[in-house]
């Protein structure tokens, strides 16, 4: 976008230590003052397999994935297949740098490993030709050779971040100081040698690129790094959860073992289960019991969880899940991002079955939103659901470390006291009335076992006050008006919380709305769309279920169309919105992706100026879906 | 102070106390061995000392799930194969509650089977009553994972031509900690066996046999029955697993031969998931669920504890 922005990519195999490198190159961009923000392109595989990160950086805030990039570290693929094989998987140790070729911007630099990619190599993938058309810089360096020299073959990539120092003006003090803070004095002294052995090197090249590294003053206040899933973990702990049931499956897994490994030193439980049926059945056994609790898992997960959700739900028992999306359908692409299980997650499980879900946009939200998730799940006894993906799962960007300072909340929503039990309404024979006609905002208080005068029935069939199983059909229809009726009052508590944002000018002709992790995205679009003369606002939805409909009438109302922009194929938060509000269907068009890379802000800039132009799409992985009736 | 009184309450205990003033006649077919493990388990209660308010009976789907409806505690009568995991997480969370998870042979050995299998290995400190009628009860008589083999019902019109599943040694290879087999037919045995189940501390399983006279009019009333701890004709050590698996490997054959044999046939006090998991560090020494009931509690904060590392 402009020249003060750095995106940098580092390509390599997966095991090539890409994750780690990148992800202390941001810190040391965010120590320096700038903002960053990283985005991860890698396979389902262990060893192997073409992966990069990109890192964006700039003095200004940076909220999303740029436009492509434009400075390349390949460090080749150490564990590619059999070149033998290369007709069938095609020359995987090349990929780092061919895989990379189209996204590369004009004037853009690359960094290639001459110890993995020979010249002759470099020459067959017709590297120099393309470098003359694009104006790219090419500097090959044997960053292997260097690191071997000084330390492990590892220890390349930082021989790479040498040779960025010097061709790009890079101060890496930053870099080398958080390189002191991850290793012992040996293995860090070794590092620092490849470092400036790599800064060396590259004193040789004559020729410097145009691009320089962006630089800025120190932030105002400190700052952290995290992902969307170290705000979903820490949210909860924050939330006073105490207890996780899960079974791993990418991208959920993160929350599992961010949780896992900082429950012990909370004083909660963490438990790897043999299935995600019985996790979330675990969970809610917990929260029968008094603990805030939570499981989650992916789509396919997810699915094994249907039954236990509708359990909570028709036994009013807290829970909170958290359900990561991937590419689907069935295992589909578990690396890559999509966001395609909002009806699964909507609609699973049997009978007029009802759930709250909360679909944060951002890293901020996620901390909030799953905070708002345990105040709904415990204050009214509804099993809610916050839906995430891949690509906020992993995203790391920098927030004010004060905005973490909350304070902790161990309500455990609407439970009896003992004494409470003592005054509380109970069957002539002792039994507590767990499930009571007479309501406050339709929630009647529960008890948990062991405490005295508080014993009551759960059960998953239909129910009386006591909760002893009953198909009267008078009962029916006020227990199940009394769970259902929740949802007035949870949408009032939600207008509350504002979890809707709007973006952009309060008045203009054309809206974009969207849903979860691609909110910022459509933000620097709505940016650019207006700095380019075009009159555009934008409202990120979060609120799936109860559906936020007065305040998406009252932004539809405000425009003349409106593009709906999210990452699946079949345009699934648009119907949710024509299902809520079905007089504005003929407003409504969709801009979708689901190639498994998630959207840059140019290609929704492009959707929309396509959109209203009436034109079709060009060459590209976008779909537009016009209004219907257009 | 803890906020559940009722736990380790110490007064006299009425086994009437658990008859539910709401539903006290249960509504199983006449002659059903269900009765007898809800009369057993009511007996069995005064002997271990537990009241209706500090007991969580939680149950799977069937018409042995309907054991919740007829016995007074706290109770969560789930889905169908389900009850060991609401059960076991409800323990690791207040483990003063007595838990008590029960549920018929096709919710444990089939649709549950893999819970069955995760919650003896991991040895949880509680009780599993499985009502094993060797059929399908609630669905109208269907052949179940321990029907024998041959068994014909309307969805095995030719009869089965599986092998049935052997409960007990699948307890023992999985890693329950006592594993007992009693009938309904003898209320006495399993009221001592329930509450020796019970006071276990580990993964107790009982395999109940229960006849259904409704829907399994050719399967036995597991009379006459031997209590092999009585009887001179059994020698085995039941805290030897090899001797142990070996009996029991003879007693699932027998059930098929028309003899029934009943007893104790496992019994190891290895530690129970709970300690393990406290020694790894990994579980807090105070109940969790205190916490929450505390007033005074202090609650960690992720900003104090988490967010240095990534500045
Ligand atoms: C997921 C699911 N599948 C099927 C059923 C229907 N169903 C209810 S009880 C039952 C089997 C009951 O047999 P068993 O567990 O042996 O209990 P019993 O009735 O014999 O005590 C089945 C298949 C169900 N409730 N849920
Ligand atoms: S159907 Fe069989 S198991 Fe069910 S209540 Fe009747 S006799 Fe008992
Ligand atoms: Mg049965």
């Amino acid at each position: 976008m402009t020249d003060q922005e750095l995106i940098w990519r580092i390509a390599g195999g997966s095991g090539d230590g890409i994750d780690s490198t990148s992800r202390n190159f941001a810190k040391a961009l965010m120590r320096s003052g700038l903002d960053v923000f990283t985005h991860r392109h890698y396979p389902s595989r262990i060893r192997g397999g073409h992966t990069y990160v990109e890192v964006r950086a700039a003095s200004e805030e940076v909220r999303s994935r740029g436009d492509g990039y434009n400075v390349l570290l390949a460090l080749g693929d150490s564990f590619a297949r059999n070149p033998q094989e290369d007709a069938y998987y095609g020359k995987e140790e090349l990929k780092p740098l061919t895989e990379n070729f189209d996204d590369l911007r004009e004037g853009g630099v690359i960094i290639y490993d001459e110890g993995l990619i020979d010249e002759e190599q470099a020459e067959e993938v017709g590297l120099h030709e393309k470098a003359e058309e694009n104006g790219w810089y090419v500097y090959p360096v044997n960053l292997r050779a260097i690191a071997k020299e000084h330390g492990r073959e590892v220890m390349r990539n930082n021989a790479g971040i040498g040779v960025m120092s010097t061709l790009l003006d890079f101060d890496t003090s930053y870099y080398e100081e958080i390189i002191g803070e991850v290793f012992n004095e040996e293995i860090a002294e070794a590092n620092r040698t490849v470092i400036r052995d790599g800064a060396g090197t590259a004193e040789e090249f004559d020729e410097h690129p145009d691009l320089q590294m962006p630089t800025a003053e120190e932030h105002d206040e400190e700052q952290a790094l995290v992902s969307g899933s170290d705000a979903i973990a820490y949210g909860s702990l924050d939330a006073g959860c105490r207890f996780i049931s899960g079974y791993p499956m990418t991208p959920w897994t993160d929350v599992f073992t961010i949780m896992s490994q900082n429950l012990p030193k909370f004083g909660g439980i963490s438990e790897q289960v043999e299935d995600e049926i019985a996790a979330a059945s675990l969970a809610l056994g917990a929260s029968h019991a008094g603990v805030k609790a939570m499981s989650g898992s992916s789509g396919g997960g997810f699915a094994l969880m249907s039954e236990p959700l509708g359990l909570a739900e028709m036994t009013e028992t807290p829970v909170v899940l958290v359900e990561a999306m991937r590419a689907g359908p069935s295992t589909g692409m578990p690396t890559k991002p999509e966001q395609a299980d909002l009806e699964h997650v909507l609609y699973t499980s049997q009978g007029d079955s009802t759930r709250v879900v909360l679909a944060p946009g951002n890293h901020e939200e996620c901390y909030e939103q799953i905070r708002t998730a345990f105040e709904i799940a415990y204050d009214y006894q509804i099993p809610t659901v916050l839906i995430y993906d891949q690509k906020l799962q992993g995203e790391l960007r920098n927030i004010n470390v004060s905005f973490f300072d909350r304070e902790p909340d161990g309500d455990p929503g609407s439970v009896l006291t003992e004494d409470e039990i003592e005054e509380a309404a109970h069957h002539n024979s002792g039994k507590f009335q767990r499930f009571n006609y007479d309501r406050d905002k339709e929630v009647s208080p529960r008890t948990v076992p062991g405490q005295k005068g508080g014993r009551y029935l759960a059960t998953g069939n239909e129910h009386n006050e006591s909760g002893h199983i009953s198909e009267d059909p008078t009962n029916r229809v006020l227990q199940m008006d009394s769970r259902l009726g929740k949802f007035e009052y949870i949408r009032e508590e939600l207008d509350e919380k504002g979890n809707q944002t709007h973006y952009g000018p309060d008045e203009a002709q054309y809206g974009i709305m969207t849903w979860g992790s691609h909110q910022d995205t459509v933000f620097e679009a709505v940016d650019r769309l207006n700095e380019a003369g075009h009159s555009v606002k934008a409202l990120g939805v979060s609120d799936m279920m109860p559906y936020p409909a007065e305040e998406v009438t009252a932004f539809l109302e405000s425009v003349e169309e409106c593009l709906v922009v999210e990452m699946n194929a079949t345009g699934q938060f648009r119907g949710l919105t024509q299902k809520e509000l079905g007089r504005f269907g003929p407003k409504l068009s969709s801009l979708l992706k689901y190639n498994g890379n998630p959207f840059e802000p140019a290609e929704i800039v492009e959707g929309f100026e396509t959109s209203i132009n009436g034109e079709e799409l060009g060459d590209t992985t976008m779909k537009y879906v016009p209004a219907a009736g257009d | 102070m803890s906020a559940f009184t009722a736990i380790g309450e110490d007064r006299e205990i009425d086994q009437n106390e658990f008859t539910p003033g709401i539903e006290p006649q249960a509504t199983w077919c006449p002659g059903c061995g269900d009765f007898s493990v809800l009369k057993a388990l009511k007996q069995a209660m005064p002997e271990v000392g537990r009241t209706p308010d500090e007991v969580l009976l939680c149950t799977g789907i069937g018409c042995s799930g309907k054991l919740n409806s007829y016995f007074e505690s706290y109770g969560f009568h789930t889905i169908h194969g389900r009850s060991l995991p609401v059960a076991r997480a409800a323990k690791l969370a207040n483990p003063g509650v007595e838990v008590i998870a029960a549920g018929g042979d096709g919710d444990g050995y089939g649709i549950g089977g893999n819970h069955f299998m995760h919650t003896a290995r991991e040895n949880h400190d509680m009780t599993y009553i499985v009502f094993n009628n060797e059929i399908f009860g609630l669905t109208k008589g269907q052949t179940s994972p321990t029907s024998p083999k041959g068994h014909k019902s309307k969805t095995q019109p030719s009869g089965s031509a599986k092998d049935p599943i052997r409960p007990l040694s699948l307890a023992l290879a999985s890693g329950a900690s006592y594993v007992a087999r009693t009938a309904a037919v003898n209320p006495n045995q399993a009221a001592d066996i329930l509450a020796e189940a019970i006071e276990h501390d580990g993964f107790a399983h009982v395999d109940f046999l229960t006849q259904c006279p409704t829907w399994n009019k050719d399967a036995r009333q597991y009379v006459p029955y031997v209590d092999v701890q009585q009887s001179d004709d059994f020698e085995f050590d039941v805290t030897d697993r090899q001797e142990a698996g070996e009996m029991m490997y003879e007693v699932e054959s027998k059930l098929y031969e028309g003899e029934v044999l009943t007893g104790r046939f496992y019994k190891n006090d290895r530690p129970s998931y709970g300690e393990e998991k406290r020694a790894t560090g990994e579980m807090p020494e105070e109940p969790l669920a205190e916490r929450y009931f505390d007033e005074d509690a202090q609650w960690e904060r992720a900003a104090d504890e988490l967010i240095e590392k990534h500045t």
